[in-house]
């Protein structure tokens, strides 16, 4: 390991081994959103209209409340992942790229729960 | 970890010619990036507006079906599937197929006619099948 070049302090280490990690993930949520997405679009579709209360009705029902929260926990871990890749390869000021992952995860978590918070409340009220 | 500037550097992206595969790559950060930011915030503003009860929920399609709120809609719709179609061809690469010159441009072209056509259906079927 000598002191010279960036690459010279860091050859002969090996991997840090958490390189896979988000790649696997992902990936993994992708699927997730996929199959979950599917489900989405084509129960929107097959709904006689958007009112209140066929949309409430719809959501109501643990059939499709329960894969709500799902997609949500996919897709928010999934772009979660993607807009901090995004901000790691576009914010090169190290004071903005770690408030910008700050906010990033604060954005994240808050509208995460505000959505499921909001499913909650229409599935557990329950269309009567 | 500042480059010395003598040092050469490999070719950035300025000097290659623009092609289908470049494209595609940067619409699939593009449009990651409106699903999550708009795009989310759309959805959450559609389901906190139902369990908000009905008048808020009226609120919210009158915003929905006012013409600049479809154009956003189906926008967004678009940035969906040509996500979803990028996303897969991503999986094709990953096994370490396509990559062949003619077959990545190939898909890449496929991805956005893919794309087009599904927003295409989709809003065809909302718009003029269902009125």
């Amino acid at each position: 390991m000598g002191s010279g070049t960036g690459l010279g302090q860091v050859r002969g280490l090996g991997s840090a081994k958490h390189g896979g990690d988000h790649w696997i993930k992902q990936r993994t949520t992708a699927l997730g959103n996929l199959a979950l997405f599917t489900w989405f679009i084509t129960s929107l579709v097959r709904l006689p209209d958007y009112s209140f209360d066929t949309v409430q009705m719809w959501l109501s029902s643990p059939w499709a409340a329960v894969p709500m929260m799902l997609l949500v926990i996919s897709v928010f871990w999934h772009f979660r992942i993607g807009l901090q890749v995004f901000i790691e390869d576009y914010v090169h000021d190290e004071g903005l790229k770690f408030a910008a992952l700050v906010a990033l995860n604060f954005y994240t978590f808050g509208l995460g729960a505000t959505a499921i918070f909001a499913i909650a409340k229409i599935a557990f009220a329950g269309a009567a | 970890m500042a480059q010395p500037p003598s040092r050469p550097l490999s070719p950035h992206m300025g000097i290659y010619k623009w092609g289908p595969a470049m494209a595609v790559s940067i619409l699939h950060r593009a449009t990651g990036t409106a699903l999550a930011t708009a795009g989310m915030i759309g959805l959450v503003w559609w389901v906190l507006a139902a369990a908000s009860g009905k008048e808020s929920y009226d609120q919210f399609v009158d915003w929905a079906s006012w013409w600049p709120g479809k154009v956003v809609m189906i926008g967004l719709s678009w940035a969906f599937f040509q996500h979803m179609c990028s996303g897969l061809r991503h999986f094709v690469l990953d096994v370490g197929a396509g990559y062949e010159l003619k077959a990545n441009k190939l898909g890449a072209i496929l991805v956005v006619l893919a794309a087009a056509t599904m927003t295409a259906t989709l809003w065809a079927y909302l718009l003029l099948v269902k009125g």
